[in-house]
């Protein structure tokens, strides 16, 4: 690992300032370290942002969960309140990865990172999120750009995420056997306003899934979806999954996901 | 007192490892030590053009950067193939030469190259990023079926090919399937693995420059292996100069055996650069350069009457030995396989063809059950697919070649001394509720999954020991093992093996084998291994050998100690020594009844005299002291066998594989310690079930490998696994006083037959290679479907 500077922000708004194009956050880390220590990455400043208390928490409304930047997963897979409000995404949080990075990993750190293959994004994108910074609101939709790409600036600082509450959802993870991020997974959710379909792990950046949720709009119900076509060209494929086969899974899972809903 | 051999001891090393304690070699830390930083080739296969080091010779913290120039200079010799193996024609193995630091070419990514010492690890690391290397990048030969018919990768090694073995007899194999009823076909792969011992591989050397002395601390399956190459092959210093401790190690399966490249360089620089060294592999590193194991590709055909009984067997092998012949690396696909492959059947005619060639890979070793699994793989798919070829039951072929008489000539090479297949195979039978599989499958149907039962008889030929014979068959050495036994003279018994434990639990087995022998209480026993300093030689730990050859020269040793304590009891006792019986830490005479302790012999034995006479209680010709060593070759291999029996439901929407339900019944002979022989199963199984479902190493065409990380390389997690439900049986080994026959690998060869059996028999008999991901085993389900469809 190559030496940088370490730094302890007290509030966002010394976090924001040290932060540069050469500069990390340190959230969980459970990104950041690995990328580091494999000499993928290097930073002049590390900012650690665990110490602001205001990033972290969970509030629930009666339409919407707000969970701050820095909650660990753990923490929103066991919160009662959101396994009420919106169970499927406590169950989503409780399929990442393993223990310790669920004691670690923090929802701000995943989206921010926008791994092709994290699962967080989808839930983003299926449940209408809004991602609250330390100087806008952005839209999921917006949100994510490309393969770990995001349209945050480099000073910009997650806050916190807010989830609407959807009428049923549900998600629904093939996981990579190695790693257990997501080789695919569809998170489904039908809300007053229309039905979302966010799809994970199967191209370079998550994506709203319009065919399939449009198939479900006439008819939420699994049959819906065999009609569907789903082409393998913008698939990612790698030792683990073919296009062809994640193409295949998008259906098999989105149909878990309706029957599950 | 109550024998300690059968009974559930607890481990006495529990508490140091599960509190933290436990000594590795990376906490061994020596003042003023140096760090090593290996730069290793990024290439597959190239020539070195040249070598700069001037610019990261200068950079802070530098002590030395040696490179194979160096290592020529000071003529330090190269790594070993520890067997040599004949072709069929009679004609020597060939093996290129691997220097421990590449000079003129490398041959697989990560093969070292130099080797940077500095004062601290970050300007180590800093100044290998200076070293400027100069390569003339070579095409490289990753792909193994291809090795054969691609250039030569080493100078002078025709087709890549190392040899091209043979056992048995071709001639009776024709005259054999020509009388068959059917012959049965199997193509199959054996995927590669990556051994991932829990500790990465490291070594701390510290040469003493009064007594010029080396000390090197490893991570080792045998330290004193190590010892004997390093000097005898590597040059680094004679025996006597060199020490090799293996401290606690954290997981070997095999990867450990080798000597590897790191420990030759530091053990030798440590005298040069006149400081202690260190070096710690990364995670990546031990991906890249820990011995592999199993790839082969093997043909096989079984020739069958059409009521199922074996007439004869041909195993056609390519076995990748990677880019050199390491230790066990000739002899895994050779003589720990071949022999194996006919199974635990009546097989009337067979032979066994392997030719192993090399490739721009990391070498292949041996790893837990080296040879046996690929060879109890070949035969147990053979066997099912005879089975539903014929129309009959796995478990009823089985039996109808199983044989029942003992001793049992095995057809290749192995007279097996005892067993009982037919008992083996009725308990697990039971313990699975074979019978009950029907109505599962049904249910399983029910909700849109595929359900499959798989069914493995195996048997080993472990305790890899008969110095004799394993010479004969090419071993460089002979593979006996050895003990002292020291009872001190205030009582405690120290033992030392030259087995090395490095997740056996020898700390416990050995010291309930000694408390038994000796009748001393187990807390009064310590068990010593892994010093070439402390106790007197060893040939290391793998297959299956520990307790049956290194734990019978402990119970071979302590006999002597009651030996001679019998002569001194009866002078003490003023009786002759056939007179004086040894039964739980006494010596009595009947006649009169009068005993002494084996603590008081010890204790008179050392003290040997009394105050105002000339007296002593030892008989004349004896020496005092109380300390005996063995040396134990037994006559044979030991045979463990045994009957696996697994289920397995299928997604057929998603292929994924849940391995529902698992039972082992396995005879491992006398069971010293029942809850450390099912600690050993139980691991033993996660790996077999691993190769089976999850784990593949694989090399893109330009030799790198794909799965260098846990991002990609799927290990087997606890989640993954269900409940093991174990059994046993026991036919005592004839060729040792305990009767025991080494549990160490069953669990590994058993379990990927077994998995892939029942995955395959879900599939209908649709044929999938190894692992059975996902994505294989949804192809052939929906293949399945469509041939379903076209039928009905
Ligand atoms: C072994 C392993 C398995 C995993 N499995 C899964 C899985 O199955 N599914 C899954 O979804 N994920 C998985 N992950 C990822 C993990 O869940 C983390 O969410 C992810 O690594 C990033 O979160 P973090 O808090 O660790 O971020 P960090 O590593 O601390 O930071 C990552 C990036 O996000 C930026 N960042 C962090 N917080 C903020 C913020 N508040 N505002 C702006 N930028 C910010 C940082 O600048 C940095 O660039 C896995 C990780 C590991 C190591």
């Amino acid at each position: 690992m190559k030496t940088f500077n370490y730094h302890s922000a007290k509030d966002v708004k010394e976090a924001s300032k040290l932060a540069s194009s050469n500069s990390a956050f340190l959230a969980g880390g459970m990104t950041t370290i690995p990328s580091m220590k494999l000499g993928l990455a290097s930073y002049k400043d590390i900012i650690d942002i665990k110490r602001i208390k205001k990033l972290s928490g969970i509030k629930v409304s009666g339409k919407t969960v707000t969970i701050g930047a820095t909650t660990k997963h753990s923490e929103v897979a066991s919160s009662k309140d959101i396994k009420k409000a919106i169970p499927s995404l406590a169950a989503l949080a409780e399929g990442i990865g393993d223990p310790q990075v669920r004691n670690r990993g923090t929802i701000g750190g995943s989206i921010a990172n926008n791994d092709p293959a994290a699962d967080y994004p989808s839930a983003c994108i299926a449940l209408n999120a809004t991602i609250h910074t330390n100087n806008r609101s952005i839209d999921a939709e917006k949100f994510f750009r490309g393969m770990f790409e995001t349209c945050l600036k480099s000073t910009e600082v997650i806050e916190a995420i807010e989830f609407s509450i959807p009428e049923k959802s549900s998600y629904q993870k093939l996981p990579n056997p190695a790693s257990r991020y997501a080789i695919i997974g569809v998170y489904v959710a039908k809300h007053k306003t229309g039905i979302n379909v966010g799809v994970t792990g199967a191209k370079s950046c998550v994506y709203n899934d319009k065919d399939l949720a449009g198939a479900l709009t006439k008819n939420f119900s699994s049959s819906a979806i065999d009609g569907v076509k789903i082409s393998s060209s913008e698939m990612n494929s790698d030792i683990h999954a073919s296009s062809d086969y994640r193409a295949n899974m998008v259906k098999a899972f989105a149909k878990k996901a309706v029957d599950a809903c | 007192m109550a024998s300690l051999v059968g009974s559930r001891v607890e481990r006495k090393e529990d508490k140091r490892f599960l509190t933290g304690k436990g000594r590795y070699t990376s906490d061994i830390n020596i003042a003023n030590q140096t760090y090593a930083i290996f730069i290793r080739s990024p290439h597959a296969r190239a020539k070195i053009k040249k070598i700069d080091t001037s610019k990261a010779l200068k950079s802070s913290g530098v002590v030395d950067i040696l490179t194979g120039e160096h290592i020529a200079q000071d003529k330090i010799g190269g790594l070993i193939a520890g067997w040599a193996i004949r072709s069929e024609d009679g004609s020597e193995m060939k093996c290129p030469a691997n220097p421990p630091l590449a000079k003129d070419s490398v041959n697989f990514v990560g093969d070292p190259v130099a080797v940077v010492f500095a004062e601290t690890l970050d300007e180590a690391r800093a100044a290998a990023e200076l070293v400027k290397i100069d390569y003339k990048v070579l095409k490289a030969v990753s792909n193994l079926g291809e090795a054969m018919n691609s250039e030569a990768i080493h100078d002078g090694i025709d087709k890549n090919l190392c040899y091209d073995w043979l056992l048995g007899d071709r001639q009776k194999v024709k005259e054999a399937f020509e009388k068959a009823d059917k012959i049965i076909k199997l193509d199959i792969n054996n995927n590669r693995l990556i051994p991932n011992a829990m500790e990465p591989r490291a070594c701390v050397i510290d040469y003493n420059t009064a007594s010029e002395e080396i000390t090197c601390y490893t991570t080792s399956q045998n330290p004193h292996l190590s010892r004997l190459i390093m000097s005898a092959f590597g040059g680094v210093a004679p025996e006597n100069k060199l020490r090799v401790v293996a401290p606690d190690v954290g997981g070997g399966f095999g990867s450990k055996i080798n000597l590897y490249n790191e420990e030759i360089v530091c053990s030798w620089a440590s005298k040069k650069i006149e400081r202690p060294i260190k070096w710690v592999a990364e995670r990546t590193e031990s991906f890249l350069t820990d011995t592999h194991g199993r790839d082969h590709i093997t043909h096989a055909e079984l020739a069958v009457t059409n009521d199922g009984k074996f007439l004869g067997f041909k195993n056609e092998t390519i076995a990748n030995l990677g880019a050199y012949a390491r230790v066990f690396g000739t002899v895994t696909p050779t003589y720990l396989f071949g022999p194996c492959a006919t199974g635990v059947y009546i097989m009337p005619a067979a032979y066994s063809n392997v030719k192993a060639v090399y490739t721009n890979t990391a070498p292949v070793d041996a790893y837990r059950g080296a040879g046996r699994p690929e060879a109890t793989y070949t035969i147990e798919r053979i066997v099912d697919k005879a089975a539903m070829e014929l129309g009959m039951d796995p478990i009823e072929i089985r039996m109808k070649n199983f044989p029942t008489e003992f001793p049992f000539k095995q057809t290749l090479v192995h007279q097996i001394d005892s067993g009982d297949y037919v008992a083996g195979l009725n308990k697990a039978k039971e313990m699975a509720d074979y019978d009950g599989f029907a109505a599962r499958k049904k249910e399983s149907e029910s909700k849109g999954k595929l359900r499959g039962i798989g069914v493995t008889s195996y048997f080993e030929a472990c305790g890899i020991a008969p110095s004799p014979v394993v010479m004969m068959l090419g071993c460089g050495v002979g593979l006996w093992e050895s003990a002292e036994v020291r009872f001190n003279p205030t009582g405690q018994v120290t033992v030392y093996t030259g087995s090395h434990s490095h997740g056996q639990s020898h700390q416990t087995t050995f010291a309930q084998i000694a408390a038994d022998e000796l009748g001393v209480p187990i807390e009064n026993i310590d068990v010593v291994h892994g010093d070439t300093d402390k106790g007197t030689f060893g040939m290391g730990t793998y297959g299956s050998r520990s307790l049956t050859v290194g734990g019978i020269a402990i119970v071979n040793a302590c006999k002597k100690i009651v030996n001679k304590g019998k002569r001194i009891a009866a002078k003490m006792l003023e009786a002759s020594p056939d007179e004086v019986d040894f039964k739980n830490g006494e010596f009595v005479v009947a006649k009169s009844n009068k005993k002494k302790t084996i603590g008081e012999v010890a204790f008179a034995s050392y003290l040997p005299g009394v105050r105002d006479e000339v007296k002593s209680p030892l008989p004349e010709g004896d020496e005092p002291g109380l300390i005996e060593s063995s040396f134990f070759d037994p006559a044979n291999f030991s045979f463990p066998a045994g009957s696996h029996i697994c289920e397995v439901e299928i997604d057929p929407e998603t292929g994924r594989v849940k391995l529902d339900k698992y039972t082992a019944v396995d005879d491992f002979g006398t069971i010293v310690n029942p809850l450390i022989v099912e600690g050993q199963v139980h691991g033993g199984l996660a790996q077999g079930i691993g190769q089976a479902l999850y784990e593949n190493a694989e090399y893109d065409d330009s030799g790198q490998l794909i799965t260098a990380s846990y991002m990609d390389y799927t290990m087997p997690r606890a989640d993954d696994l269900p409940d093991f439900n174990l059994g046993f049986t026991c036919t005592k080994a004839t060729t040792n006083p305990l009767g025991v026959k080494g549990c160490g690998e069953a669990g590994t060869i058993a379990a990927t037959p077994t998995v892939m059996n029942a995955v395959i028999n879900a599939l209908g008999g649709k044929e999938i290679s190894l692992p059975a991901t996902a994505e294989k085993v949804w192809k052939a389900c929906k293949e399945m479907k469509k041939s379903n469809a076209k039928v009905a």
